[in-house]
């Protein structure tokens, strides 16, 4: 017995064709070139709080020094970006990256009345929220919302995972979280869900039952339409052996075979490093760099790079001094970093954070980060930030 | 009325007021006057029906320790292990707290006090990562789930766990923090745009000295408390929280904002003006007694209209609860649990923010959604669970110091897993009438009404358990 199949036991024989409603534009029948110039985002979240005056080093700042005795990074060990700041050396992949003009590294971004709860702040840059407001929609899931000619469809924003972030869930529009097409593909093939489907004519309605058969129709569409998109496409490119490359290793599978997904959301966890940081934090910034630059050589060979922004953030930075334990503790303002072929800033964006002016031990942060959010869509997504943010931001010229 | 119109009046109410219903007991009821059966949701447990799963002697004993090992500057090695162990304790009995509530809510005898209970649960949502202040808050919603709301506002608001969680413990004569404060007036009871900035200022100034001692009780520190006069929605005087409390209390917008919560909560997504009107005012005359307003809900005609019926969407909670207690399982590794609430987005204990789960449509997505009708196979027929979900963010500093994710963060590549949970299926099939139809089991498993695709998916008899397994994973059974 098949115990991955959706009832295991049931008779069920596949059904026929499915009814598609007449709100919903069949997805397989669109023209493919209904929408040129595709351009994708991919955002990339480390869960936990990543540290990064140990991922980004101002080395040329005796501060960091003093402050992180049992955890500094020595000079001659960091990859130098410029003469104040330089990469932890378990980037050096990222090295190339730099050199070629893909990268932009942004500091001290943040947002008034920081919060260190993990899943507070996380909350916040997710929903785009002010620190003292609660939202349930996200940045991402808003954007799907405002009904842009490119953001029509579920699957316009997907996400490389089991379950759906916050960020990518509007109020009428949600993205889609997948793993594997292929399993996806399988479920909503599987005979008991396409019987659910089929000729069914009744749940048409705006209500609740109505919106659940809604959520499966477009689920069954969009996993149709991404299977038969991406099963195509051979990726011949070789990635490092881990989860996140596995996860960026798809996204390109997505991007290179043309899928009309503008948005892709992959996460690498375990930043909490409070204690004995060193090892830890190398260990995920080496999967980090080491599958960052696999998927960019990649998108280059497929002539996707131009297409392409990934940004990376993460819930908050920590704190300048070290603690007790050899780890840091959770703080407020960090760096962010932007890859893509086609950064009108290349290397380091702004000022590197000022360790002499902090605010009761923390980083005070320069840029708010919706002002990230709002260039990029502004200036990627092509819609008005105000829409999407509830105020305007004003943009930055990274891209 | 009918028996056969109280049949569906009956599941209903117990659908919204509790977990659903077995068969029997559905029938037996049907026979009752629809006012007897709605007095019978609120009798009392004849004895304390609290959580003790955290002793609390025990967990006092450890707190003083923690606090200890925290105000000390350099820890020995030996120090350092023993933080450690206390936190890595103090997670493990967390998680075994909420599996606690959740074997509760579905094995009670009292499932309305359980329901209520959940809906404190979100309306004065609250992450706390000691357990025993988990438990205790738990207990002061359950205590007081269909008391009086000013008791349990009151408690609620002296819990360490709300305490710590607001920042009150922060919030000092001369130097107020206004998170409380905030929080109690937008969420809690008024809701925005009845209150102004400076009535948050001068209630938190109030509220100044309110907090909890070493060994977790509330204290009331006099020397931290700004006794001065406090001008709060046009009334002057030297106020104390408690003060706070009534004139807000005095207010009907209060008795509305929580009518219209529980309306929402309990009768429809949609609020209905006239109705959460007729439920508030009721409440407010009754001086906030909230079985009272309960009981106005449930024995108001439209509570039982077609539009009411069968249209709302359950929480995860009520659909892992209600799956589990009709068809009595037992869950082998009670720690499924926690991965189910955890992928199904409702980790209780765990709200997303102090504005607790927005719930509607917000639950449903593409992947929960497949999961939901995933999950009667998983639990009832053993099948193999094919995802792995998120880390929560809590966590992160237990997934930072393990092996996993120091070698290979992320490869999620794990043995084959299966629920293993077992479901009683003679207890259950013994619950039905003798030669029920496979349709009669879809009008009793499912609320909405049935529509002729589902007759027909049911029609060849296939055996009534394979037609449980099929009902239940079913859109419509995510209805309630």
């Amino acid at each position: 017995m098949d115990r991955r199949s959706f009832l295991r036991n049931t008779g069920f024989v596949a059904a026929g064709s499915l009814f598609v409603p007449a709100f919903m534009k069949p997805l397989e029948a669109m023209a493919l070139d209904e929408l040129s110039l595709y351009k994708n985002l991919v955002v990339v979240q480390l869960s936990g709080g990543n540290d990064g005056l140990n991922t980004v080093v101002p080395y040329g700042n005796d501060i960091y020094y003093q402050k992180r005795k049992g955890i500094a990074i020595k000079p001659e060990q960091i990859i130098k970006l410029n003469d104040m700041q330089g990469l932890n050396p378990n980037m050096a992949a990222l090295q190339e990256i730099h050199d070629q003009g893909w990268m932009t590294v942004i500091n001290d971004v943040g947002y008034p009345n920081p919060d260190r709860s993990h899943f507070r702040s996380m909350d916040i840059w997710q929903t785009g929220s002010e620190s003292n407001q609660f939202l349930s929609t996200g940045w991402i899931g808003r954007y799907l919302d405002s009904n842009c000619q490119t953001c029509k469809y579920p699957y316009t924003a997907i996400e490389v995972d089991d379950s759906l972030s916050l960020a990518m869930k509007g109020q009428t529009k949600k993205g889609i979280a997948l793993k594997d097409p292929a399993a996806l593909y399988r479920n909503t093939n599987d005979p008991f869900f396409k019987a659910m489907l089929q000729n069914d004519k009744e749940h048409l309605d705006e209500d609740n039952l109505g919106y659940l058969y809604k959520t499966m129709i477009e689920t069954s569409s969009s996993a149709n339409y991404i299977q038969n998109t991406s099963k195509v496409y051979q990726n011949k490119a070789v990635y490092p052996q881990s989860g996140f490359a596995n996860q960026l290793k798809t996204v390109s599978k997505f991007i290179s075979s043309g899928l009309k997904t503008r948005v892709y959301y992959v996460s690498l966890s375990g930043f909490d490093t409070h204690v004995n940081q060193i090892q830890q934090q190398g260990n995920l910034l080496k999967q980090y760099s080491e599958g960052m630059a696999a998927f960019l050589k990649d998108l280059k060979t497929n002539n996707k790079l131009e297409d392409t922004l990934v940004v990376t953030f993460s819930e908050f930075g920590r704190r300048v001094e070290q603690n007790a334990s050899n780890g840091t503790d959770h703080g407020t303002a960090n760096n962010m970093f932007i890859f893509g072929g086609r950064l009108k800033k290349q290397g380091i964006f702004n000022a590197a954070p000022n360790l002499g002016d902090l605010d009761t031990g923390d980083l005070k942060y320069q840029l708010d980060f919706r002002q990230v959010y709002g260039t990029i869509l502004d200036k990627w997504l092509d819609v008005n930030n105000a829409d999407i943010l509830n105020k305007k931001f004003n943009t930055l010229d990274f891209i | 009325m009918s028996a056969n119109d109280n049949f569906y009046k009956v599941k209903h109410l117990y659908n919204r007021a509790g977990f659903g219903i077995s068969y029997n007991d559905l029938h037996k009821l049907s026979r009752k006057n629809l006012n007897k059966v709605v007095d019978g949701l609120f009798k009392e447990p004849k004895q304390n029906d609290e959580i003790t799963l955290i002793d609390s002697v025990a967990s006092k004993q450890q707190l003083l320790m923690q606090a200890g090992l925290y105000a000390k500057k350099d820890l020995t090695d030996e120090e350092k292990k023993q933080r450690q162990e206390i936190v890595s304790m103090q997670n493990e009995k967390s998680r075994d707290l909420n599996i606690a509530w959740v074997e509760k809510m579905i094995n009670t005898e009292h499932p309305l006090l359980e329901k209520m209970t959940l809906f404190w649960h979100g309306h004065f949502a609250c992450r706390s990562n000691n357990p025993m202040f988990a438990q205790q808050l738990n207990n002061i919603q359950r205590n007081n789930a269909l008391g009086s709301f000013k008791t349990l506002l009151v408690e609620v608001s002296k819990s360490p766990a709300m305490l710590q969680y607001l920042n009150n413990q922060q919030n000092r004569k001369g130097k107020p923090n206004e998170n409380f404060a905030r929080e109690l007036m937008e969420l809690f009871t008024l809701g925005r745009g009845n209150y102004s900035e400076q009535d948050i200022k001068e209630s938190a100034r109030s509220f100044t000295g309110w907090m909890y001692d070493k060994d977790g009780s509330f204290i009331f520190r006099p020397n931290l408390h700004d006794a001065g006069t406090k001008t709060f929605f046009g009334k002057t005087g030297n106020f104390d929280g408690e003060n706070i409390i009534d004139i807000i209390l005095d207010k009907p917008e209060t008795a509305e904002f929580i009518s219209r919560k529980v309306y929402k909560f309990f009768v429809n997504d949609n609020p209905n003006e006239t109705h959460i009107k007729e439920l508030a005012n009721h409440f407010f005359n009754s001086k906030y007694n909230i079985a009272e307003l309960m009981k106005k809900m449930f024995t108001s005609d439209w509570f039982y209209s077609p539009e009411n019926i069968g249209s709302k969407i359950k929480s995860p909670a009520e659909f892992l609860v209600g799956l589990s207690r009709e068809f009595y399982v037992t869950y082998n590794k009670p720690q499924v649990l926690i991965q189910l609430q955890s992928s199904l987005g409702q980790y209780l204990f765990n709200p997303p923010n102090v504005a607790g789960w927005p719930g509607g449509q917000s639950w449903i997505d593409s992947s929960s959604l497949m999961l939901r009708m995933r999950i009667p196979s998983l639990v009832l027929n053993d099948g193999e669970i094919d995802f792995s979900g998120k880390a929560d963010p809590e966590d992160e500093a237990v997934i930072a110091q393990s092996r996993i994710a120091t070698v290979n963060a992320n490869t999620k590549i794990k043995p084959k897993s299966y629920v293993d949970a077992k479901a009683d299926w003679p207890k259950f099939l013994s619950t039905l009438p003798k030669g029920i139809k496979p349709v009669e089991l879809a009008e009793f498993l499912l609320q909405p009404k049935l529509n002729e695709k589902i007759k027909g998916m049911i029609g060849d008899n296939k055996g009534l358990k394979s037609t449980s397994v099929e009902l239940t994973s079913m859109p419509e059974y995510q209805l309630c």
